[in-house]
């Protein structure tokens, strides 16, 4: 019993944090209807401005004066985010926003790199509560009865901001309707700003007011993040009371997992939130999001034509060449091509789904994972033949989709995304936390082709007619009946069900193609490397792809696969400089604001501005 | 016009919705005749669109029955009321924005043919000859592949009706079809319907702000008022009707003079 009693303290205590960066980050969202994904940023920068402050300020007094000017600097960063980043992104697709944030989240992580140092900083315990207090027999420390008393104050502070002072009348009037709020004379952007200052303090105190009892590394953001939005979406998007029963069950249910299922503790929070979520689609507290009478924001596709004979010409002669390659080239250029051909299926899966379909996944990395491990593990444990196993790569990966994609279809926009990003960290956990079987953090090795495929040039033939056909085929998909319904869906889902089109039924089956698809790619990575590891199944694999769609250009067929293609062949050069991750995040962060069509979109434009290339006929 | 002996394409039986406590449609009954051309007309709020809405599937009655040729359809998705051969345009236009304009033509025909999830043919070449067809009945087959995204309002209006049709429907559901339209656009436009209900035999139930419209087409007009249907007729019995004329002309209320015995 008095274990118990401990243990829910402790799950208590652990809750603060957690609530504190989950409430900022509803409260964004409430109001701007951006999902932060920097908001990790915010919480690891205020645990090393916490560490830098408390170093300098001693004391009780010290330290949690420190806390809070964490809280405050951060705010203030947030807030030159907010100007320089977002401003003169809120009336685009939330998929730009989306991305643009996650070029600051590389921007943070490189520029706390710089100023900090790689190393993990030790939190300095707080003054006065450094003991521990004994209840029922077990040892309970003081600093976490503090924190215990402190949330609930936190969260009367926020609803008595929300419910009872002018600004939180505005912050929730523009929760409802942002326009109706501006139409009265109220200050948007100021609006805007505010409310972002007080997200990224909440953020910033969160991580500032952990420092005793986790400290400050380079991995907190991309750590907490996952946490924070399992929080929000079971909580419901928008609601704080929501963030802090959410955070209070998942930090409680962690405790209790570390001391019972220690195998299983990632896992149990993605099955806690699909469970809610599939009696609550919007979470405990949130409320149905109306999503505008027609999904497109900004300037429309145009209609699509498959390839004409000059097109068609060019891909036979890139497929010529790439066909000789191994004549000339050495090992290493057929290497390099053939990770660039796996990357770019990878991609192409993915535009499938979210430019033709407008379905914006952050979890792609799930199915081109799955695929991978689903070949390793038959190869593992049942020796499966290499041809078999290949095959199995994709049906695994097809059926995941199907599975995951039956739950996120039903939801749309932001909380599509958000669960996507949810199911994908399930399969992560569950992969990383079942040692025994998929080996964990060691991955599973000597996973080699078939003695046929065994040379690197064999495998290279092998994955220039499988790449570049999954590629074909997506892309004929696109031009077939099939391609026009899933576009028909995008483009308009009133009209699509009032000319008896099953919406649902066709994202569905999009979902579970480019899983199917990302899938295959999974399988012709791990046969060309011999071994996979849980960092393909990671966030960051996920984010990979989208980047490339976006720098390629989301509105454009091919975006996907020459944004991989030129991602993949400067990766190993850009990896090479110490600060790759700033340098690429402020790309796709420049990509964002100045030429949000990619590279695909600004050449077709620049061409026929020249006069290169005709206006369609279609737009005349 | 109509006689007695033919079965009504729709019938519509005690329909009802509330929104909160607020009865938007209360008790409407109504049926709509083959080759019937019926306007559903009433002022801001009387529950029109939540009324059609409930006929196409949007939204499901509070209470009440729709049959569609005899066969009940309430609460059905409106892909499965489009299937039994019901068509709809919209008040604001939602065709399909990086198609062409065949191609939102072909959209719905291959729907139609259930060919939606075929992989193997060029979707633009589908039933390419059809959509001409159907874009030549509405004007606008000189458009056929130019981008929704470009066309004119009016454009987009008539490309609706012509999608509306790509399934043979007998029945069309118009919710304001010359809403947004210019006054010469909109007789065109009302022409253009009356004339498809003369050579197709279809019937169609619209609703519409502008009178001159409602009088000069349809056969018969329903007046809804505060969620009650208050007449049902030919043009010269709702023009002579009282109550009409009270919430059209009268008191500048809208609410019912409620009488000191009632």
């Amino acid at each position: 019993m008095g274990l118990l009693v401990a243990q829910l303290l402790t799950g208590l205590a652990n809750a603060a944090a957690l609530f504190l960066v989950a409430s900022g980050l509803s409260l964004i969202f409430g109001v701007t209807r951006i999902v932060n994904f920097a908001h990790g940023s915010f919480y690891m920068l205020g645990a090393y401005f916490g560490v830098s402050l408390m170093d300098h300020l001693t004391g009780g007094f010290g330290f949690w004066t420190s806390i809070v000017l964490a809280g405050l600097i951060v705010g203030l960063i947030g807030v030159v985010v907010e100007i320089l980043v977002l401003r003169p992104i809120y009336r685009a697709p939330e998929l730009f926003q989306l991305v643009a944030t996650f070029g600051v989240i590389l921007v943070i992580q490189d520029l706390t790199l710089m100023i900090w140092g790689a190393e993990d900083q030790m939190g300095p315990r707080a003054p006065g509560l450094k003991s521990v207090v004994r209840i029922m027999g077990e040892p309970v420390p003081q600093y976490d009865l503090a924190l215990i008393a402190i949330t609930p104050f936190i969260l009367f502070a926020l609803w008595w901001l929300i419910s009872r002072t002018r600004v939180g009348i505005l912050v929730r009037a523009a929760t409802q309707d942002r326009e109706m709020v501006g139409a009265l004379g109220v200050n948007q952007s100021w609006l805007f700003t505010g409310v972002f200052f007080l997200g990224s303090t909440l953020a910033g105190l969160g991580g500032a007011i952990q420092l005793p009892k986790g400290g400050a590394d380079l991995l907190m953001d991309l750590n907490i993040i996952s946490a924070v939005f399992v929080v929000v979406v079971i909580g419901g998007m928008g609601s704080i009371l929501g963030a802090f029963v959410a955070s209070v069950l998942i930090s409680v249910l962690n405790v209790f997992g570390v001391a019972y299922i220690p195998q299983s503790t990632l896992v149990l929070m993605y099955v806690v939130m699909a469970v809610v979520l599939l009696v609550r689609p919007y979470g405990l507290f949130g409320r149905e999001e109306k999503a505008g009478e027609h999904g497109q924001v900004g300037e429309p596709d145009r209609p699509i034509r498959p390839a004409g004979t000059l097109g068609k010409s060019l891909v036979a002669l890139l497929i010529a060449v790439l066909a000789l390659v191994p004549l000339y080239g050495g090992n290493f250029t057929q290497v390099l091509i053939t990770d660039i051909l796996i990357f770019c299926l990878f991609a192409a899966s993915l535009q499938f789904m979210l430019s033709v379909g407008g379905l914006v996944s952050f979890g792609h990395a799930a199915y081109f994972g799955g695929g991978a491990y689903a070949a390793a593990l038959l190869v593992t444990y049942a020796d499966t033949p290499m041809e078999l196993a290949f095959l199995f790569a994709p049906l695994a990966a097809g059926l995941l989709a199907i599975v995951f994609g039956w739950f996120c279809i039903r939801l749309s926009g932001v909380y599509f995304a958000m669960l996507t990003l949810a199911f994908s960290q399930l399969v992560w956990s569950l992969v990383f936390q079942w040692y025994d079987v998929t080996g964990g953090d060691d991955g599973l090795v000597n996973i080699w082709p078939a003695a046929w495929l065994s040379g690197t040039t064999a495998y290279y033939y092998f994955t220039l007619i499988v790449g570049i056909g999954g590629i074909i085929l997506l892309r004929h998909i696109t031009h077939a009946p099939f391609g026009y319904a899933l576009r028909a869906t995008r483009d308009s889902a009133r009209q699509a069900e009032a000319t008896g089109i099953n919406v649902k039924l066709v994202q569905w089956t999009a979902f579970a193609t480019a899983g199917a698809m990302a899938g295959l790619a999974g399988g012709l990575f791990v046969f060309s490397k011999g071994s996979v590891f849980p960092n393909e199944l990671e966030i960051s694999k996920s984010f990979d792809a989208l980047i490339v769609v976006f720098l390629g250009g989301v509105k454009t067929l091919s975006g996907g696969v020459v944004g991989a293609a030129f991602m993949e062949s400067v990766k190993d050069w850009l990896t090479r400089l110490e600060y790759w991750r700033l340098i690429l995040g402020l790309l796709i962060i420049f990509v964002v604001i100045i030429a949000p069509e990619g590279i695909v979109g600004t050449l077709r434009k620049a061409a026929e501005r020249v006069g290169l290339r005709r206006t369609e006929e279609f737009m005349r | 016009m109509t006689s007695g002996t033919t079965a009504p394409v729709l019938r519509v039986e005690n329909l009802v919705r509330t929104f909160g406590g607020v009865k938007a449609v209360n008790g409407v009954s109504f049926e709509v005749m083959p080759g019937e051309l019926k306007a559903l007309i009433g002022p801001n709020g009387a529950g029109k669109s939540t009324c059609f809405n409930m006929l196409m599937g949007q939204l499901k009655p509070t209470a009440g029955k729709v049959f569609l040729k005899g066969e009940e359809i309430t609460g059905k998705p409106p892909r499965a009321v489009w299937r039994r051969g019901v068509g709809r345009t919209f008040q604001i236009t939602g065709t399909y924005q990086s198609m062409t304009v065949a191609e939102n033509v072909q959209m719905a025909l291959m729907s139609h043919h259930k060919r939606l999830f075929s992989i193997l043919p060029h979707a633009y070449k589908v039933y390419r000859e059809e959509a001409i067809e159907l874009l030549d009945v509405v004007g606008m087959a000189d458009q056929a592949d130019r981008a929704c995204a470009i066309l004119a309002y009016g454009d987009l209006k008539r490309l609706e009706l012509a999608i509306a049709l790509s399934n043979n429907p007998h029945l069309l559901l118009m919710d304001e079809p010359t809403a947004g339209m210019a006054p010469k656009e909109r007789i065109n436009l009302m022409q253009l319907t009356a004339d498809i209900v003369r050579d197709r035999g279809v019937s169609v139930l619209f609703t519409e702000h502008d009178m001159d419209v409602v009088f000069a087409h349809s056969h018969h007009i329903m007046v809804l008022n505060r969620g009650e249907l208050i007449a049902d007729g030919n043009v010269e019995e709702v023009r002579n009707n009282p109550k009409v004329q009270e919430v059209y002309l009268g008191g500048g209320t809208l609410y019912k003079q409620e009488p000191a015995d009632a």
